[in-house]
């Protein structure tokens, strides 16, 4: 008797069907192609409404094999619920190896944050990204944001940030900051803190973004110019943790959490799970290496 | 002309400007304009709003462009200054690709360039050439910034010397336009109209809508400015007690057509034209 193998899962390979998959796939090759422009996409249904990771999951089960060994983050953690069932789901679906590990990982999903950890030019990292369009404050029709992209009239969010150093005294966004990509595309890197900005310029790893709910792609090929915009005497500056060391570990040099327990005490702990396990380990870990990140551990290593 | 010949002696030159409104034919343009007393074409129901605009601005001149409502005179600025596509014609900048370009058939990016470098343009409204949601001095970044200025200090420095100049308070410099006067909304609009020094200047109706004493410090305020920095300014105005002020050389116009042109003083005291002699007479 034949077999049907083909129906004994009720879904394809990676739940999307082969079709849809090489459609992201072939989005995916023009936004390399084109770095931070945001490539219209499907956005197929999936088990988990739009707006929920489903961008960065579309591209995961886009590109993943049963050789790839999966890490999925939210903020940081391995362990909160959306990463916990993420990570699952793909590992159910693609039958593929997962891992805490951000050097083991060929593939990391995240959403709001780069692994504390340098990544390699064999991984990937895919970004869940809620808001693609990063003119959407100046500017609230997409026809006009996109004309401004095609015609590179950035002066609106220019004269954004100027305003916000104006009325604030200092370039506000903290999350998110807008980057100029290769002189030419104005990209939200996602809600990825200042902390983890410098490290998409000139980076070995591929990054790759996707937004389920407004149904774009975009990507940072490795090694490309990526810029935060600053002015020539106000200049983009990344968050600061001297002076208030991560409770468990005494590290400054890491992305902190502000933590308060029921006595209403504060505290700090590392934010990246993973890399917070192997400092409490022993093991060594190399760090992104940008020149924010220098002048910083200069100045702490002066004050020793 | 030989090929040596690259200065040009106008700053701004305007050949057969022509803007239609709705589906024309080849007529509709003769069978339209003051001869017929009407812009509405009898057999295609179409808009000539201006036709066969032909004129040329001179370096630090001041060119007065007057005419009743719906001649067409706004019609030719904002086409000027890329508000408003053309139907037909070419327009030259002396400053621009050695005045051999149609500036009105480059690509949006060159237009935008044209439009910050280049040329200044003061709206009756503050409204079309302010943008309320910023300050008035991010107002004037903005056209700083685009000239490729990125350094805050001196984007400050210049834009209170250009609201000093303008005659608004300079601690004032970051509020919005929208809690400031009518007045100082536009002189706001004209600091940033002349924020990267542009050769040329539109002023599309700026006195109308301000109280008369208001209107007599911009005009003079324009007059200065003009006299400082030797602009080169097309003044369209309804009003001709505001060209008798301003122009030097003016263009009169009705239903789409310039009927008459010349020096102010002359078109003032011996007007030709039927039209003109009525608008001459019966001003108060």
């Amino acid at each position: 008797m034949i077999e049907a193998k083909k129906f004994q899962r009720s879904y394809n390979y990676a739940f999307i069907d082969e079709a849809t998959k090489k459609e992201i796939r072939r989005k995916l090759l023009k936004a390399v192609c084109i770095p931070g422009y945001q490539v219209p996409y499907s956005s197929p249904e999936m088990p988990i409404a739009r707006g929920w990771g489903t961008g960065g999951l579309h591209i995961t089960l886009a590109i993943i094999g049963r050789e790839d060994v999966l890490k999925v983050i939210d903020q940081g953690s391995d362990a909160s619920v959306n990463a916990c069932n993420l990570r699952d789901f793909i590992q159910s679906t693609a039958e593929c190896a997962v891992t805490f590990d951000a050097l083991e990982a060929s593939i990391i999903q995240t959403r709001h944050r780069i692994t504390e950890e340098r990544l390699r030019a064999d991984q990937i990292m895919v970004f869940q990204v809620p808001l693609p369009e990063p003119l959407r404050d100046v500017e609230p029709y997409e026809k006009k944001t996109r004309e401004m992209h095609a015609e590179m009239d950035y002066a609106k969010m220019w004269v954004s940030l100027y305003e916000a150093y104006v009325q604030y005294g200092a370039l506000m966004d903290g999350a998110g900051y807008p980057v100029m990509v290769n002189g030419r595309y104005i990209m939200s890197p996602s809600p990825i803190p200042r902390w983890d900005v410098p490290n998409l310029h000139d980076s070995d790893c591929i990054y790759l973004f996707g937004a389920g709910r407004e149904k774009r792609l975009y990507a940072i090929p490795p090694h490309t110019q990526v810029q935060p915009l600053e002015f020539e005497d106000v200049r983009f500056h990344i968050e600061r943790f001297l002076g208030t060391p991560c409770a468990h570990t005494g590290e400054e040099l890491a992305f902190l959490d502000e933590l308060y327990n029921d006595q209403g005490e504060k505290s700090h702990v590392i934010n990246d799970s993973n890399y917070l396990d192997k400092l409490q380990a022993g093991e060594v870990v190399f760090q992104h290496i940008n020149p924010y990140l220098t002048q910083i551990k200069d100045e702490r290593n002066a004050n020793r | 002309m030989s090929a040596t010949q690259t200065v040009k002696p106008w700053q701004l030159k305007v050949q057969g400007l022509t803007k239609i409104y709705g589906a024309y034919n080849e007529r509709s343009v003769q069978l339209t304009g003051p001869k017929y007393d009407t812009n509405i074409c009898p057999e295609t129901n179409s808009i000539v709003a201006c036709a066969d605009i032909d004129f040329e601005l001179f370096p630090g001149e001041v060119l007065g462009i007057v005419g009743e409502s719906g001649s067409g005179k706004s019609t030719i600025v904002k086409q000027l200054y890329f508000d408003l596509e053309n139907t037909a014609g070419a327009a030259f900048l002396a400053k621009y690709g050695e005045g051999d370009i149609n500036i009105l058939r480059e690509s949006n990016a060159k237009k935008r360039f044209i439009r910050n470098q280049l040329m200044g343009m003061v709206y009756q409204n503050p409204r079309e050439g302010l943008n309320f949601l910023f300050s008035s001095g991010g107002n004037i970044a903005e056209k700083l910034l685009m000239a490729g200025e990125f350094h805050v200090g001196k984007i400050r420095q210049r834009a209170s010397t250009l609201l000093e100049r303008t005659e608004v308070p300079t601690a004032r410099m970051d509020d919005s336009p929208n809690h400031f006067s009518g007045g100082m909304q536009q002189r706001v609009q004209i600091a940033k109209a002349i924020a990267n020094n542009p050769p040329i200047l539109f002023l599309d109706e700026v006195t109308t809508g301000l109280d008369v004493s208001v209107q007599a410090k911009v005009l003079d305020m324009i007059r200065e400015l003009q006299r400082d920095l030797h602009i080169s300014m097309l003044v369209v105005s309804h009003d001709l007690s505001v060209i008798r002020m301003l122009t030097d050389r003016t263009l009169v116009m009705k239903n789409g057509r310039i009927v008459e042109r010349g020096l102010t003083d002359q078109i003032l005291q011996d007007p030709q034209h039927a039209y003109t002699q009525l608008l001459v007479s019966s001003l108060l």
